[in-house]
């Protein structure tokens, strides 16, 4: 058979053709180009059209960017050294470059605190955002740190924060102590000795050990109080929200109801009614004779805001979770504070952990909105005193997009790591 | 089990409501309802001795005395002589209107950018990616100020109109960009306009029995009517036939530079294009998000199916898509209408006469009277908010999945 | 108590303790400092500097104000205000007095429930236009496009008298000087109002101040001046008779250079030595010590000093005395004898 076959066919190529180049227009750039840019007439005018938009914007900013004067003392100055020319007046972001970060009132000695406290920031963040890569025993510090910044920032002696911290560690243990004889009374003990502790640390807060200057909430300003806000409302408002999604879960009709009025009342106003409640309002409804700090109040609005937000997230994560882990928590006999700690908020925080996060990125920059109620933020130092002031009176462009550019890399790099963390996640699951 | 160990009936104790889960969830409501009423009257109680102590009182008084300051764009009838309550209605109306328009235009940016984001053009797609990456993470405020400086700096100020030798010129004659806002002719209803009005909503009418003729022969007969020019027809070659019987009822207002600005036309205010265009552009970016979650959502394996059932591409996205991909959509959209109005309360920085700058803004300032303002203030947000919540529950039931 | 070392341990830098209602003389001597409300930033009148320190002709009153009562200029908390803001946070004891160029009207007097113990500006609405445009008096701005800075009066009175001549105006309000200023020099107004200092301090910063004019009209009475609250007449007395001081000095010719000279012993001028206490006993009528006003004098000159020094001719500001030179000298400054 073999025979016949090698007859019938006449000619076989016994070597290979040599390798040659695909053709010009199927590789490299050409190739990319026609695949990406060029595909289609469409999208050919798409990419023209793209190249254009991209083009007017590189024209419009370069020059001004590239121009720039970073030395000077005053716009004045450097409406003199341009001539004229296209260029941004950059030297505002030097000359005021502290005021933008740390407000106007922070001593200047002392800008070191807040900016170490900026950096234990990541330090304190890194064991909860990389949980899976990182020792948990870094978490330790993660619970030191809000005292350690605390005392950082505002100064002081380092007695009251160190006693809060204490009261807080003794409250753990006698939580853990009292636990077996349920969580209510566990709580309660827990709360009894914590607020044991707070009384303490304001009654003996005075001793003098490892004084830093003190510093007022209302002398914090620009960068530095936005971080404030953001960073002290989102992790106050975690457990609040917490709490007010498994109220609004819960089988009690009047717990369920003041949950579920709590929640749409503040999700139904803007923030900045709220903070002209803050500003504006909340005085006449504290007993007469007090008055709390603006910062204070502004931070108790902004929590509650954020709160309600949160709660709604994490109420999408609990309603996630399938029947049968509620029904499996019941068959092992565990009660509502059991169940709940064991299975179901593991599970339901992790699910909405990305949710959190956008809620923190919002969050973050509606931290702005504190410019409209005369708190000397980023935005409000760049609308009131430099603006203001009689050198820089006019110097819009350089001072917003500073801002802008400065809110992007943080709420961009956060949006990306809620983005990974999502993808992490979602491997468990497929 | 249950039937043999029946547990004895006990007598109450106190203790139970404590240990009891029956009785446990009684005591909790309890104190739960006796701290929030003590929370409620003791701010009340506050509120009561500082009002007393400062010699206040609450009142809606003010509401009807004249307000005394000018608004620069009302929709209703409204002179520095009317009341305050008038003046809140004025920021009301100006409020749902900047909401209505940025609602829009938001939509139509953000499905752009959105299904642009799934382009298989590269710079397309990464042009878009920028787009929403700056605008997502920027605060809105800082936005909002940016376009309103961008706008009043690049557009030309209407003097720049002026002269033989002008800087700038209208566009077609009749439209004049400036940074005062957009002037544009208006149409002036002349008699016998409405006639010309009502043949044109009953061509609309038409238009749609048209369509729904056409579909009920093709299901029926499978004869396939044309669409497109006959629908047009129906539309335009009435109303312009009754315009021309009629005698050109409706003629239009050119706007003319005047002394100081351009009269006549109608115009379009600078601060509320900036608001308008901030809000837009900057929700566009998070709806551009949801559309592309939403698209991304329908899995890969339905654009198979329907492309072996044999439809065309068009189709495929018309009918397969698009309908699976709304119900992810809609949801998070109304959410961001919501926050749509909410934000437009930050009309306050560009000067714009929304609620919160009349209400809350020139009218607490002159009178003092925050408490007042500030409760009004929300009540009105809260009602718009619950109203948008009632639409989104009553869509979200209507396209649940009938699952069985 | 009980409550209050519980808060005060919760915010422990956060809370301040204050005093609604009375003896804010007391609480702020207790306190140590002076919870002064100014502007968010007014160059001239209040502004921050660029080292945080503020600075202007009403912060000069605040820092009078502390001298007096507490002995130290430095020793003021200046607490930033907004025009809504400010009414509320001094009605709620937040600040102790409000020297924030507020305009002293009936309703705010009365309605409000403020007491406003004196002028230190007189000041009216005026007009401020591009001199390009040949506009020379507000007569002539029938259907121009108006930058206001809301938040005071001045809405009022635009609306008030655009009325009263019968002419058409769109107006243009804008939150913070610096937002209209950029409207108006980008020509989205034709005109900017607001109080003729504010015009010719905004004037001041521009880029080319002479191609701007201010318009003769002067369309408002804005008397500027401190105010506290209802209801504590010692402390309104305080106030009242530091400003009075101030103006007393420049009519009696005691300034920052000489004052420690008279103030050593009692000179020929009973006047003089009633007011710096070497005579008589006004200071403990007050409540204070009796170099009270010396103290206040010295903190930044007498009120003749402060005006030049922050916003008079020498100044970018350049502001005439005008109305508000001495009555010896045309103007409406008339101080309340001191015995």
């Amino acid at each position: 058979m073999s025979d016949t076959h090698a007859e019938s066919v006449a000619y076989v190529r016994d070597t290979m053709l040599p390798e040659t180049p695909p053709p010009a227009a199927e590789t490299g750039v050409t190739k990319w180009m026609k695949q990406n840019l060029f595909a289609t007439i469409p999208n050919s005018v798409l990419t023209v059209a793209a190249i254009v938009v991209i083009y007017f914007l590189l024209a419009a900013t370069l020059p001004w960017i590239l121009n720039g004067i970073w030395n000077a003392t005053s716009i004045r100055e450097c409406r003199e050294i341009l001539e004229g020319a296209t260029g941004g007046c950059f030297a505002v972001l030097s000359d005021r470059w502290n005021q933008l970060l740390f407000g106007f009132k922070y001593p200047s000695t002392e800008y070191w605190r807040p900016a170490l406290a900026f950096l234990l920031l990541f330090v304190a963040a890194a064991p909860v955002m990389f949980f899976k890569y990182l020792p948990r025993q870094l978490l330790l510090f993660t619970g030191v740190y809000p005292f350690l910044a605390f005392w950082l920032i505002w100064g002081g002696s380092i007695v009251p924060p160190l006693l809060l911290l204490l009261g807080f560690v003794a409250a753990y243990v006698a939580f853990k102590a009292l636990e077996k004889r349920g969580f209510g009374v566990a709580a309660l003990g827990g709360l009894g000795v914590l607020i044991v502790a707070i009384i303490l640390a304001g009654s003996i807060g005075k001793i003098e050990v490892l004084r830093l200057e003190q510093v007022q909430s209302r002398d914090m300003g620009g960068f530095m109080l936005n971080m404030i806000l953001g960073t002290v409302c989102v992790s106050l408002s975690i457990p609040i929200g917490i709490a007010l999604a498994l109220g609004r879960q819960s089988d009690m009709p009047i717990i369920k109801w003041i949950c579920v009025v709590f929640i749409e009342f503040i999700r139904g106003v803007p923030l900045i009614t709220l903070l002209f409640v803050a500003n504006v309002v909340l005085a006449y409804f504290l007993p007469p004779g007090t008055t709390f700090d603006l910062i204070i109040r502004v931070i108790i609005m902004i929590t509650a805001f954020a709160s309600a937000y949160i709660a709604e997230v994490i109420r999408g994560g609990l309603a996630a979770l399938p029947r049968g882990q509620y029904e499996a928590g019941d068959s092992l006999g565990l009660d509502y504070a059991q169940a709940m700690r064991l299975i179901i908020l593991p599970q339901a925080l992790k699910i909405s952990i990305p949710g959190i996060v956008n809620v923190a990125v919002g969050l973050f920059k509606d931290t702005t909105l504190v410019s409209v109620i005369s708190m000397f933020d980023l935005v409000g130092m760049i609308r009131g005193p430099i603006l203001a002031s009689t050198d820089w009176n006019g110097v819009y462009w350089e001072l917003f997009g500073f801002a802008a550019l400065l809110f992007f890399v943080v709420c961009y790099g956060v949006s990306q790591y809620s983005q990974w963390l999502e993808r992490e996640l979602n491997t468990d699951h497929r | 089990m249950t039937t043999l160990t029946d547990p004895p009936q006990e007598s109450f104790r106190p203790s139970m409501l404590l240990n009891d889960t029956r009785y446990r969830s009684y005591t909790f409501q309890f104190i739960a309802l006796i701290v929030l009423i003590s929370i409620i009257a003791y701010l009340g109680y506050n509120l009561v001795l500082n009002l007393r102590a400062a010699g206040l009182n609450i009142s809606y008084e003010f509401l009807g005395e004249p307000a005394g300051y000018d608004i620069n764009q009302t929709l209703v009838e409204y002179t520095s002589r009317s009341s305050h309550l008038t003046a809140a209605i004025v920021g009301i109306l100006n409020t749902l209107l900047v909401a209505f328009l940025a609602c829009a235009t938001a939509t139509i940016f953000g499905v752009i950018a959105g299904v642009l984001r799934l382009s298989n053009n590269w710079l397309v797609r990464k042009l878009m990616a920028g787009y929403v990456e700056a605008f997502r993470n920027v605060p809105v405020l800082i936005w909002i100020i940016i376009i309103f400086t961008i706008m009043t700096a690049v557009l030309p100020a209407p003097r720049a109109f002026r002269g033989e030798d002008a800087d700038a010129s209208m566009i077609l004659g009749s439209i004049a960009f400036t940074n005062r806002g957009v002037y544009v002719p208006m149409p002036i209803w002349g008699p016998g306009s409405m006639v010309v009005v009502v043949t044109f909503i009953l061509s609309i009418v038409g238009v749609f029995a048209y369509r729904a003729y056409a579909k009920k022969l093709l299901f029926d007969t499978g004869k396939l009517l044309p669409m497109g020019w006959p629908s047009l027809a129906i539309l335009f070659v009435p109303s312009i036939l009754m315009f021309f019987i009629m005698g050109q009822p409706i003629s239009l207002d050119y706007p003319e530079l005047g002394g100081f600005n351009f009269s006549g036309g109608l115009q379009i205010g600078a601060p509320l294009i900036a608001l308008w265009f901030a809000l837009s552009i900057y929700t566009g970016a998070f709806i551009a998000e949801n559309v592309r979650a939403g698209i991304l959502a329908v899995s890969k394996g339905q654009t198979e199916a329907a492309a072996s059932l044999g439809l065309r591409p068009r189709r495929i996205m018309n009918l397969v898509i698009l309908p699976q991909a709304l119900r992810v959509i809609i949801p998070p959209l109304i959410s961001q209408y919501l926050n749509i109005t909410k934000n437009s309360s930050l009309a306050i920085a560009v000067g714009y006469a929304d609620i919160t700058a009349t209400l809350g803004g020139i009218t607490l300032n002159q009178t003092g009277r925050a408490i007042e303002c500030v409760l009004l203030l929300m009540l009105f947000y809260l009602l718009i908010s619950l109203g948008i919540s009632a639409v989104m529950n009553v869509y979200n039931n209507a396209v649940r999945l009938k699952e069985r | 108590m009980k409550k209050s070392v519980f808060l005060g341990a919760l915010t422990v830098a956060g809370l301040t303790a204050g005093a609604a209602a009375a003896a804010t003389l007391d609480d702020v001597k207790a306190r140590g400092t002076l919870n002064c409300g100014v502007t968010t930033g007014l160059v001239g009148f209040a502004a921050p500097d660029s080292n945080g320190n503020w600075d202007g002709f009403d912060v000069g009153v605040c820092r009078a104000v502390a001298a007096a009562v507490l002995g130290d200029p430095q020793a003021v908390e200046f607490v930033p205000t907004t025009g809504k803001t400010r009414f509320t946070a001094l009605a709620s004891g937040e600040i102790d007095m409000l020297a924030r160029n507020t305009t002293w009207t009936f309703s705010r007097d009365v309605d409000l429930k403020f007491e406003f113990v004196g002028v230190n500006y007189y000041d009216g609405q005026g007009f401020m236009v591009p001199k390009e445009l040949g506009v020379s008096s507000a007569k002539d701005l029938d259907g121009a496009t108006v930058c206001i800075q809301t938040g005071t009066t001045t809405e009022l009175n635009l609306a008030d008298y655009f009325r009263k001549n019968s002419m058409n105006y769109e107006p243009v309000p804008i939150e913070t000087n610096a937002e209209a200023q950029q409207q108006y020099l980008a020509g989205a107004c034709d005109v900017y109002t607001t109080d003729a200092s504010g015009l010719a301090a905004t004037r001041a910063a521009f880029e080319d101040p002479s191609a701007h004019v201010l318009l003769p009209e002067i369309v408002s009475k804005e008397p500027l001046g401190p105010l506290v609250r209802h209801g504590d007449n010692e402390w309104g007395d305080v106030v009242r008779w530091t400003l009075n001081a101030l103006i007393a000095a420049e009519e009696l010719g005691v300034t920052s250079a000489n004052i420690a000279d008279m103030a050593s012993a009692a000179g020929d001028s009973p006047e003089i030595n009633r007011l710096l206490g070497t005579e008589g006993n006004l200071g403990e009528m007050l409540g204070l010590e009796a170099d009270w006003a010396v103290k206040a004098i010295s903190a930044g000159g007498n009120y003749g000093e402060l005006f030049e020094k922050n916003i008079g001719e020498t100044t970018p500001i350049g502001l005439a005395r005008g109305l508000n030179a001495q009555w010896t000298d045309g103007g409406l400054l008339y101080s309340p004898p001191f015995r």
